[in-house]
């Protein structure tokens, strides 16, 4: 079975990516094929990517505090593409109360700080078997 | 003597510890700082035998000011406690200022969002969400004449968290104060204007590294010439800190990049021995308690030795590494947050016992949202308890001559100084960023410190350890939503009052200007003075220098 592929990117104007590049890190180390966009990214060139790489889940990455307007973006634009169906997960620092919003927009996960690499490997895996 | 106290030791060790240790051992196998020196159970003479007091330590004031860049130190004056703060518009801004200093804040520090760290107007299509998020939003003139309404530009000191765009808000700053009759050489502050630690670490780059640099070089010319109180350049370990590094590698890296500054004034003809007393430096306060301390009086020895050493400098003043620091954002938890206010109150501690010349202390909520004004109080109380109640300020460097402090101080720089032959062997920092060697050492120490955490070995109070199931939120500070709308609104009402022409004339001098090796710190400041917006002004420099693509690290 190929490796599943998941693409973690990092949208909007925010610098921050040391925790991007520790999911990134330990999504690899737990086998999977993982493409980090870098920082900086429109949310176009993070829809454009997951199209070329063609991957099975999306991690989106924001602390800068533009997580509603950025990671609803990706979702509207993977909609348009009729890409719907590609899981979306969100990270950073997100206030609880965003997150059934950000869940009504297509964020299938929202992790908060203190989630652990385990914990989000094995959900990951889980969302794998799900599809 | 020293003989005796080894002998000594062994007796002690085989007859009293060995004997302790075979019914009880230590709680863990090995004691380790973040730098991963290993920590002794007890120290002793011996192991600051190599030190000499008059050349590793003198006193307060003197060369190599491991003890502290001033005679008198807090004795004379206390630290300036600078809050770092800004959100929203330029008036919500100045209203959390005058607060600030209504308080009993000695300085300003001044946050900006990310357009315009990333020289964005606040209607570009990348500014979509950003705008007035983690910090003020300013496009214009217009602007920053709001951020410092009311308050005296001649008696506060202004430190402003900018980099790549530095030069546009420098000018802008010393606009509104001519505006006002206060001259450039009484005003003091310090823009952070280090472009290359953005490249490594905080990622607010705009231009390729040779047009940054040049850049710098032109605000160093500016100042020296213009601004003689004012600090050029912050040069920050603070992010790669907060991006993963160990404490070694942050005083490393820091003084790397100072060494490039020195060696890019050089090159600019620039008279470096009167530069360098323009000089500062940011650092992060962090947990391990003692390694911070020895951190920073390591790095006061460090940079002097490399500015006599490497540069030959014997300006007295040129030596002093003087320097700001923050608490450690990164050790901030969501979990219960109240738990932070005893993590800032330590680390602000060891800023103090390090000698640090200005303090932020992070509020308890920011690994939330961002500071509300009860958690800001908080933190600036915790500053003005350990000042005004502790004692600490009272005698300078009051931890010198402690075995373990002098032999960590002597330890980090002997690690620190490998990484500087690391990066020195690369052919240079730029080269090092370059390949990725310091982006990679960073992750690295980030990954390395995940793992620990997540086995338990490192202990997170609150979070791997003694959690609580259900967490007791704060009240969340946000932005206005109607902030972008509202500013992008502001910004079409200065493009459409201001005088077309000559904003599009400063404009194509400053286009013309950067094509030359002209300093181009006075075509900005016209233009700043004509309502150029800072995305304008940055538009036009990429049309010339290009925009930065960083290296893939992962």
């Amino acid at each position: 079975m190929a490796k599943a592929k998941i693409l973690i990117a990092k949208p909007g104007l925010d610098g921050h990516d040391r925790g991007a590049m520790i999911i990134a890190h330990a999504l690899r180390d737990a086998g999977f094929e993982v493409i980090y966009t870098g920082i900086r990214q429109t949310p176009e060139q993070i829809v454009a990517a997951a199209v070329e790489e063609d991957v099975d889940i999306i991690g989106l990455s924001c602390l800068s505090g533009a997580h509603l307007e950025l990671f609803g973006r990706v979702t509207e634009l993977l909609r348009q593409k009729d890409l719907a169906d590609t899981a979306v997960v969100g990270g950073g620092i997100i206030p609880e109360e965003d997150i059934p919003r950000l869940r009504e927009m297509g964020i299938k996960k929202v992790f908060t700080p203190g989630a652990s690499t385990t914990e989000i490997v094995t959900y990951f895996n889980n969302l794998l078997g799900e599809n | 003597m020293k003989e005796d106290i080894s002998k000594a030791y062994s007796d002690w060790e085989e007859k009293v510890l060995n004997k302790t240790l075979a019914k009880r051992p230590e709680r863990k196998e090995s004691f380790e700082t973040s730098s991963g020196m290993k920590v002794k159970s007890v120290y002793l003479p011996q192991d600051i035998e190599e030190l000499d007091y008059l050349r590793d330590l003198g006193f307060p004031g003197a060369p190599p000011f491991t003890r502290g860049v001033q005679p008198t130190m807090y004795r004379g004056r206390l630290w300036t406690m600078r809050q770092y703060a800004g959100f929203g518009t330029a008036e919500e801004s100045n209203k959390r200022y005058r607060y600030l200093i209504s308080q009993g804040q000695t300085g300003l520090s001044v946050a900006f969002d990310l357009p315009t760290q990333t020289g964005y107007d606040s209607d570009h299509p990348l500014a979509c969400g950003e705008v007035g998020k983690v910090g003020v939003a300013i496009d214009s003139l217009s602007d920053m004449e709001t951020l410092f309404s009311g308050i005296d530009l001649s008696k506060v000191s202004t430190s402003m968290t900018i980099n790549a765009p530095a030069f546009i808000l420098l000018a802008m700053y010393l606009a509104v104060a001519e505006a006002r009759g206060v001259s450039p050489e009484v005003l003091a502050g310090t823009i952070q204007n280090d472009i290359l630690k953005e490249y490594v670490a905080r990622g607010t780059y705009i231009f390729p590294p040779v047009p940054s640099m040049r850049l710098i070089t032109d605000t160093f010319g500016f100042c020296m010439e213009r601004m003689p109180r004012w600090n050029a350049i912050s040069i920050s370990g603070y992010h790669i800190r907060e991006a993963g590094s160990t404490a070694a590698q942050e005083l490393a890296f820091t003084l790397a990049n100072g060494t490039a500054y020195i060696r890019a004034a050089l090159e600019a003809g620039i008279d470096i021995e009167k530069l360098a007393g323009r000089i500062s430096f940011f650092f992060n306060a962090h947990n391990n308690f003692f390694e911070e301390i020895a951190k920073f009086r390591a790095a006061r020895r460090m940079w002097t030795r490399i500015m006599v050493e490497q540069f030959g400098v014997s300006t007295p003043r040129a030596l002093k590494l003087r320097f700001h620091t923050q608490t450690a954002g990164c050790t901030l938890t969501a979990q219960q947050p109240e738990n932070n206010v005893v993590r800032v109150t330590l680390q602000a501690l060891a800023a103090v016992l390090g000698g640090t010349q200005s303090l932020h202390t992070n509020s308890k909520d920011e690994a939330l949202c961002l500071p509300g004004e009860e958690a800001v109080r908080l933190a600036l109380r915790t500053q003005q308890i350990i000042a005004h109640e502790s004692g600490v300020a009272d005698t300078i460097d009051p931890l010198a001559g402690s075995f373990f402090i002098e032999s960590l101080t002597s330890s980090l720089e002997e690690i620190a100084g490998s990484y500087i032959g690391e990066i020195e062997k690369l052919g240079g920092v730029a080269k090092a960023i370059e390949s990725g060697y310091i982006q990679n050492q960073i992750h690295r120490s980030a990954y390395a410190q995940q793992k620990e955490m997540e086995s338990g070995e490192k202990v997170i109070v609150g979070v791997n350890r003694f959690a609580d199931a259900e967490t007791a939120g704060c009240p969340l500070t946000r932005v206005d939503p109607q902030t972008e709308k509202a500013q992008v609104k502001r910004l079409c009402d200065v493009r459409k009052r201001r005088d077309s022409k000559g904003a599009e004339a400063a404009l194509d001098e400053i286009e013309r200007c950067a094509s030359t090796d002209g300093n181009l710190m006075d075509p900005v400041l016209r233009a700043v003075k004509a309502y150029c917006t800072v995305g304008e002004i940055c538009d036009r420099l990429r049309n010339v220098f290009g925009t930065y693509t960083p290296p893939a690290i992962l």
